[in-house]
């Protein structure tokens, strides 16, 4: 019995241990990247590239998504706040989940699970096939050709598909609920304009993706260029990615709400 | 006489596990050197020192009369640009043309008017027979098609040294031949120093000036084609040969075959 306990005790020590291992070289990994960010910047389209494969590729799905994810809440909250009379407020209901939580949330969810894993399986598949040695003994560094590119590009596109997927959800609520159930339009937008708050709501919403972005692409860039070089390893590093990276979001999604609501008081 | 490779009683291992033990070894100026042995022999770390790729354990790595070990990054990236490797599938960036994997370097390391790029892309592409494959994406190029760009992408910068891992390897016979007779001209062109590491034996004889021969990490023969053509060496004469019976075992070490058939059989 002792003896399991042991064994129970030592696979979550060492489980822990390597998580925390994990988080450290995804950290300094970081650094790395912020130190060979220069070429980034001095040959901006190069960040401008990946902006399109990252951002612009993934437009369809945040977009379409938003719009179901509106026209849900919009359903959702209409039931409910019709049963207390106050079904005109169902616009403030849809915008504040959207632009605080569910925005950034469902968004950097999607980015993470499109445009994460594929900058994990490029960069993995690059090394696989010597690229990135290559490049080295081309005397180019591949942290500030490949990686740091491809990290602004995630870092910038997830706070504009969060806003977009945010404009799209409250169009998917204005839809279900002003033109298919009825809900006055004036009252819609007027409590929703009186409601939200640009700093408290519309900047969070912002600052919070921005933070999701910058853990989203660290990882998915860690991922490919630490997986080993082979099928397996890196169909292993994608998958590693997307459950990563989720598990990151929500867990700083807590942090940020919690520092955010202290703020609000 | 001026060598452009010069490694001194270097020792290489992965852990605990010793590649190389001992390699001495030279490279004069201008010339093509062949360096042999079997899969696994270590011929590529080898190739990977000389890049500056991996570092010595023990001993000198001297690369144009410069030692390796010391180099902090910044110097070893300036030794690279020195430096052209062709690697054994080519590894061309397959998200870019034929045209801008060659372009690379010059876009990277030079303020060349994309003009004059152009023009020197293109001559590095007829030199190995290929203008007529600009516009094409790598994945659109046969294995030996794609061996020739990366040939033109590794000698883009006119190096001094080039390194060449496996050329041969996986080639039709008149690809082989012809990327044999390119890997000389280019070498002679140039003025350019080459190392190539292979396991083909008689394409390689045609076309180099000396040969060392690795095994189990350390160089047990050397010479020019001819004296290696003429040893009496054992070792040498199998791998020349290519025989099956020799000092260079053909199995893996394992069980006997009785342990893991005879046996089993007897009981059955």
């Amino acid at each position: 019995m002792r003896g399991a306990w042991g064994h129970g005790l030592r696979t979550v020590g060492d489980t822990t241990l390597s998580i925390v291992g994990r988080i450290g070289a995804v950290v300094l990994f970081l650094g790395q990247i912020l130190r060979h960010s220069g070429t980034s910047f001095r040959r901006f389209g190069l960040v401008i590239r990946e902006v399109y494969f990252a951002g612009v590729q993934s437009l369809i799905i945040i977009l379409v998504s938003g719009l179901f994810v509106g026209m849900v809440l919009g359903l959702q909250g209409f039931e409910t706040l019709q049963s207390y009379g106050s079904s005109e407020s169902v616009g403030v209901l849809v915008a504040l989940s959207l632009m605080r939580e569910l925005g950034p949330v469902v968004s950097a969810l999607l980015f993470a699970s499109r445009a994460g894993s594929a900058i994990t399986a490029e960069i993995g598949l690059m090394k696989a096939t010597e690229q990135l040695s290559a490049m080295e003994m081309m005397a180019v560094n591949p942290l500030a050709r490949v990686v740091a590119p491809r990290f602004w590009g995630g870092v910038i596109s997830l706070p504009l598909l969060a806003v977009l997927f945010a404009a799209m959800g409250i169009l998917g609520g204005f839809l279900v609920t002003v033109v298919m159930l009825g809900v006055d339009s004036g009252a819609f937008w007027s409590q929703m304009q009186a409601a939200v708050d640009f700093h408290h709501d519309i900047l969070n919403g912002v600052i919070k993706s921005l933070v999701f972005g910058v853990a989203v692409s660290a990882i998915a860039t860690f991922e490919g260029y630490e997986a080993p070089p082979t099928a397996e390893g890196v169909s292993g590093a994608t998958t590693r990615t997307v459950v990563s990276s989720s598990l990151a979001i929500l867990a700083l999604d807590l942090l940020l709400t919690a520092f955010m609501m202290k703020g609000w008081n | 006489m001026i060598h452009q490779v010069e490694i001194r009683d270097l020792n290489f291992g992965y852990g605990e596990q010793l590649v190389l033990k001992g390699i001495n070894l030279t490279v004069p100026k201008g010339s093509l050197v062949a360096i042999m042995g079997l899969s696994g022999c270590g011929k590529t770390t080898l190739l990977r020192l000389m890049g500056g790729q991996l570092l010595a354990r023990q001993g000198s790595v001297r690369v144009a009369g410069q030692e390796l070990n010391h180099m902090n990054e910044a110097q070893l990236y300036a030794m690279r640009r020195q430096v052209g490797v062709l690697f054994q599938f080519g590894a061309l960036f397959t998200d870019l043309s034929v045209f801008d994997n060659v372009a690379f370097q010059m876009r990277e390391h030079t303020r060349l008017p994309e003009s004059m790029i152009r023009d020197l892309t293109l001559m590095k592409l007829n030199a190995v027979g290929l203008r007529g494959v600009q516009s094409l994406m790598p994945a659109e190029l046969s294995g030996g098609m794609a061996r020739r760009v990366a040939m033109a992408r590794a000698t883009a910068l006119d190096p001094a040294l080039i390194l060449y891992d496996e050329p041969f390897t996986g080639l039709d016979p008149i690809s082989l031949g012809a990327i044999g007779r390119l890997i000389r001209q280019l070498n002679d062109a140039l003025g350019a120093t080459s190392v190539l590491v292979t396991h083909d034996v008689q394409e390689s004889m045609k076309i180099v000036d000396y040969i060392y021969f690795v095994s189990d990490g350390v160089i047990v023969a050397q010479g020019t084609p001819e004296e290696i053509h003429a040893s009496a060496l054992p070792f040498v004469h199998q791998f020349v040969w290519g025989e099956a019976d020799g000092p260079l075992p053909f199995h893996y070490p394992g069980p006997t075959l009785k342990m893991d058939f005879g046996d089993e059989r007897g009981q059955a």
